[in-house]
């Protein structure tokens, strides 16, 4: 395929996309497109997008590939399409920054860390996707271990949890392990 | 007066103590227990005294910090001076308290990103409309109840007026509030009180407030960190409006 028709491409395929498109989509799609000539429009792309500073701008989230509105223009374009989407209040970020950075991690172990209950705050995190029950722990009462989901890596404009931003005085940032003692979901899941 | 309202507290007994440690600009390593335990337990009376609903968690940690500030008060045995007798007291409280005080700092820098649906958009959805929770989003409630501290100190101290024969209800402030802020659009948390003559009236006016704030029929919100609070009408004023009145009519069966 000839570049430039790549490029073209590969910009309608996002425009339609519904959510971050994987390079692997991409190149399942574009029989005869390699993964580098992919990536290398996806960057080209995304540098004319942004030195012609663009309404309309390439950014890599959540593991994939996305057409995200240039920010400059969010004041006009939530007028545009009105209605006030809720901000995350201080106690719902916290609890969610905690999961971020000590997922999995359950109920207890987060009410330790913020002094305080978090029920209603897990509820509203569920019920937006933004976390997920991934396990249950194995100790008494088998509480459910909490993690971050997709969306909430596209919420933030995160590539993957390694992109979260080091926690201060940190020796190391914590990715999402594993632990031996985990016990996985079966007929456990919750709705 | 029996008004109860159940706020669902998000903020704890952590919270509480760094909003005290950044007042009194001390430091989270070396906390002065004292000064800090007396203050947190004022704010724990006037919690209480305003009907809130205190969690459990408070008042544990109201007795940690009375043991912690008791075991600094034991004196150093057999004329040792300074000699270590074992770790400092303070040890455990702090490590929580720096522990948290990191997420919420990771929290702040999550804010800052470029946020979907609030700074950028993509082609599919339109923002999604959801009630919000609670209306406390932007002002902790402790930051509230310092201002609330202030109006109190500057009433008269004669209690006169606590026997009052008149009968203010928080409907009525309530409904006051609304009409304010519908004709106003905005009002400074003080400007509530500047007409407010007794200690009732204070509490009463406050609880209304708490109420709209509940019925997400207003904002609260700070321009910057201790600042001037400001209350605003949210989307929720006009239904609210609607609400008083009815249930004001259904009191007074007119």
């Amino acid at each position: 395929m000839e570049r430039e028709d790549l490029k073209s491409i590969v910009e309608s395929l996002l425009f339609v996309a519904d959510g971050p498109v994987t390079l692997q989509r991409l190149e399942e799609v574009l029989e005869g497109a390699s993964k580098e000539d992919i990536r290398s429009v996806l960057d080209e792309l995304q540098r004319e997008l942004d030195t012609q500073r663009r309404g309309v701008r390439l950014v890599e989230v959540a593991g994939g590939f996305q057409l995200r509105t240039a920010k400059v223009n969010a004041d006009l374009v939530k007028k545009f399409l009105g209605g006030r989407p809720a901000r995350m209040s201080r106690p719902t970020l916290e609890t969610l920054a905690i999961i971020a950075y000590r997922q999995p991690i359950t109920k207890a172990e987060i009410e330790a860390i913020r002094g305080v209950d978090v029920d209603g705050v897990i509820s509203t995190l569920l019920e937006r996707g933004l976390i997920r029950a991934v396990a249950r722990k194995d100790v008494p009462g088998r509480p459910f271990l909490y993690g971050t989901t997709p969306e909430f890596l596209q919420l933030f404009n995160l590539k993957d949890l390694s992109h979260l931003p080091t926690l201060k005085q940190m020796e190391e940032i914590t990715l999402p392990e594993v632990p031996g003692d985990e016990v996985s979901l079966e007929n456990t899941e919750e709705s | 007066m029996t008004t109860r309202v159940q706020l669902e507290f998000f903020e704890g007994p952590l919270d509480l103590l760094l909003h005290l440690i950044k007042k009194n600009e001390v430091s989270i390593t070396d906390i002065p227990i004292a000064t800090i335990t007396e203050q947190y337990l004022a704010t724990l009376e006037l919690m209480q005294s305003l009907n809130l609903d205190l969690a459990g968690e408070f008042l544990v940690m109201a007795a940690t910090l009375i043991h912690i500030k008791s075991r600094m008060l034991l004196p150093a045995g057999d004329d040792e001076p300074d000699e270590d007798e074992g770790p400092d007291p303070r040890d455990e409280l702090i490590r929580r308290l720096l522990e948290y005080q990191r997420f919420k700092e990771a929290a702040d820098q999550l804010e800052q990103r470029e946020i979907l649906t609030r700074d950028v958009f993509v082609r599919s959805a339109a923002p999604v409309e959801e009630t919000p929770a609670t209306g406390f989003r932007e002002v902790s409630v402790f930051e509230l109840l310092t201002a609330l501290r202030r109006v109190l100190d500057r009433l008269p101290k004669d209690n006169v007026h606590e026997i009052t024969l008149e009968k203010i209800t928080v409907r009525e402030k309530m409904t006051l509030l609304l009409d304010t802020l519908r004709s106003k659009g905005k009002v400074l948390f003080e400007a509530l009180f500047s007409e407010v003559k007794s200690r009732m009236e204070v509490v009463v006016t406050f609880l209304a407030m708490l109420e709209l704030v509940k019925g997400c029929a207003i904002r609260i919100f700070q321009e910057e960190a201790a600042g001037p609070i400001v209350i605003e009408a949210a989307v929720g004023i006009d239904d609210a409006l609607i609400a008083v009145e009815n249930s004001e009519e259904e009191q007074h069966g007119t």
